[in-house]
């Protein structure tokens, strides 16, 4: 462990992932997995001037009560009963100065099937001058259930992180657990692992691109790739039982074997899907109306998703290459090869455009992956031992981070950083560089997570 | 293509209609009964809150909307607006940080009102059951009308659950009185 001194903790350089305490130390990790550690001073730490460290530094006083010592933003994060009598205020939402600036109030409860938070915009005529993301609306404490419990039962916590990104939530505990006991899953498992994940990633991909086009006022290509995310689901179900996969990936393996039927299942989902893209493409790209709403809206300069250390396609979108399947990179996929597309333009469009290629790549990789799959076990038993460890997993958003405190076979303490919370941040400058109803559009291009950063 | 696909439907025929579970609809019939409750016809608009869910539930009820499960088909469809809801559909855990806001939504309803519980957090907390930051389940906030269980339920669930909202309801074809002057 790199223990440094609250200066050097403070002088340290990189890109900035997450942050989090323990009883003893305050821990900050740095692409491509890098964990520096400081020691806590009567519960306090110095902040740190990273900008996405604001949201970490804030979680880590309303879970543990640790103070980040010199912190410019000290808003509770997710503890919304935090006046002395118990109650829950609202808190004061600032607005820019200058006359005829109005707030427009959403959520938490909002107009479409969605998660809760609640968002503040400031508002000069349709222009959004400022928003505020006030979120910890699902915060359901999953940290606390986590510790005490041994890593297969913890597992069921993992797998709810975030629900449309369950796979690779299982995936990164999994990695961590694993870590930390020094063992190595069979390689089926670690095959059918990368293939429900890469599952998740085209039925996200697919409905968030349609659901995009269908607040553009485009419902056709709203149903043909919600259609397409329904067929992927039901594929999932063939061949793995659960529609979304959750509690498939557990510490050690996988929990079941691909069905019967099951590969049939997947590879005629995606060959439909592949068969429909080229025209799907077109249409986005041929539409003037469509592309009016898209093009230039909602953008993401790149030099500020470098400062948040943004992965996934916001930050693809955005000039950043990373991807956590190739750097710090994770088995199988070094036995593939991925290609990772990258754009400059930061917009909804730019958005679209990554998660299309991503699409094409996604198909590649599960065929590639269901021909060569290793006949091996599926799983092996955990031992009883103690270790600490980070697992990674690229999500269809981007890294999802796990930090596991394993004391004979009982986790001690945990923490997961989902990739969301670096792009909540960029979400909200995102908006300011389009008019209010811009907004859903800017919203779903990101699909930021709110349970995932509530946990 | 048009061609084909146009042949290709017109050789084809429709998926069998679904259809509620029959104890599910005797359950709520008589809980509705007893309960006394104004009848609410047979188009209902639901308002869905997440009360601390992991959005895996939302997921799967956006799912019903799409071509394969088609709800609306039903009359049962999504509302923006409390203000002209019927069902209130909560999903989540109850997170102590949602109670506000789902009192509020369920107070902007127009009586009567149906809470409907969907997913395994919504029945009791599900595997959140005994945290600290929830109350646990839908009906540690309001009286529930109906639980659609699973985690997450399968569209094809939610969309037989929220049919028998409809059959319970349902006593029979309707006479229409005329009236002569």
């Amino acid at each position: 462990m790199n223990v440094l001194s609250p200066e050097d903790w403070q002088a340290h350089s990189g890109k900035f992932i997450a942050l989090w305490t323990d009883a003893v130390y305050a821990y900050a990790l740095y692409q491509p997995a890098e964990l520096v550690v400081t020691p806590l001073v009567e519960g306090a730490y110095p902040a740190l001037p990273h900008k996405g460290a604001a949201w970490f530094q804030r979680l880590a006083h309303d879970t543990n009560g640790h103070t980040a010592i010199g912190a410019a933003d000290t808003r509770p994060a997710i503890e919304h009963f935090c006046a002395p009598d118990g109650t829950a205020p609202w808190p004061e939402f600032s607005r820019p100065a200058g006359e005829g600036i109005h707030q427009v109030a959403v959520g938490p409860v909002h107009a479409a099937i969605i998660e809760p938070g609640h968002f503040r915009f400031s508002l000069r005529g349709e222009e959004v001058l400022k928003l505020e993301a006030r979120l910890g609306y699902s915060h359901k404490g999953t940290l606390a259930l986590i510790r005490g419990k041994s890593p297969r039962l913890a597992a069921r916590f993992a797998a709810r992180i975030s629900g449309d990104a369950t796979v690779a939530h299982s995936i990164a505990f999994a990695h961590a657990a694993e870590a930390a006991l020094g063992i190595t899953p069979p390689e089926r498992a670690v095959y059918l692992r990368a293939i429900m994940a890469e599952m998740e990633r085209l039925a996200n991909h697919g409905s968030d691109i349609g659901a995009i086009a269908g607040d553009a006022g485009f419902s056709f290509l709203d149903a043909r790739f919600a259609w397409y995310r329904e067929s992927i689901c039901s594929a999932a179900r063939v061949a793995f039982g659960h529609r979304l996969m959750m509690d498939m990936v557990i510490p050690g393996g996988v929990a079941g074997d691909i069905l019967s039927g099951g590969m049939a299942a997947i590879l005629s989902s995606l060959q439909a899907l592949e068969n429909e893209i080229p025209g799907l493409t077109r249409v986005f790209e041929d539409y003037a109306s469509l592309q009016d709403r898209l093009v230039g809206t909602g953008i993401v300069p790149p030099e500020l998703a470098q400062a948040y250390a943004a992965g996934g396609f916001t930050g693809r979108a955005s000039g950043q290459n990373h991807d956590a399947r190739v750097t710090p990179g994770y088995a199988p996929y070094e036995n593939f090869g991925i290609d990772v597309p990258v754009e400059e333009d930061g917009d909804v469009a730019a958005r679209i455009r990554i998660r299309l290629e991503e699409i094409i790549e996604s198909i590649r990789l599960i065929r590639d992956m269901l021909a060569n799959l290793p006949e091996t076990a599926i799983g092996i038993a955990l031992p009883t031992g103690s270790g600490t460890a980070l697992g990674v997993a690229e999500s269809f958003r981007g890294p999802v981070w796990h930090w596991l405190n394993i004391d004979s076979g009982t986790i001690t303490d945990v923490f997961i950083a989902d990739a969301s919370t670096l792009q909540w941040p960029l979400l909200e400058f995102a908006a300011t560089t389009a008019i209010l109803a811009d907004f859903p559009l800017i919203n779903k291009s990101i699909n930021a997570s709110y349970s995932g950063v509530d946990l | 293509m048009v061609w084909k696909t146009l042949a290709r439907h017109f050789i084809s025929r429709p998926a069998a209609p679904r259809t509620a579970d029959a104890a599910a609809v005797a359950a709520l019939r008589k809980r509705l009964a007893d309960a006394g409750d104004a009848k609410l016809g047979r188009s209902l608009a639901i308002r869905h809150v997440a009360a601390g869910s992991c959005n895996g539930c939302e997921l799967e009820l956006r799912a019903t909307q799409n071509l394969i499960y088609d709800l609306t088909q039903y009359g049962l469809s999504f509302t923006p607006s409390p203000r002209h809801a019927d069902i209130l559909l909560i999903t989540g855990v109850a997170a102590r940080n949602m109670l506000v806001a789902v009192r509020q939504a369920r107070e902007a309803m127009p009586d009567p009102v149906l809470v409907v519980a969907v997913g395994d957090c919504a029945v009791d907390g599900g595997v959140f059951k005994g945290s600290a930051a929830i109350t646990g389940g839908a009906d540690s906030i309001l009286p529930v009308d109906l639980v659609i269980a699973g985690c997450p339920p399968t569209p094809a669930q939610i969309v037989e659950g929220l049919l028998a909202l409809l059959e319970a309801h349902d006593t029979g074809p309707r006479r229409v009185k005329r009236v002569r002057e």
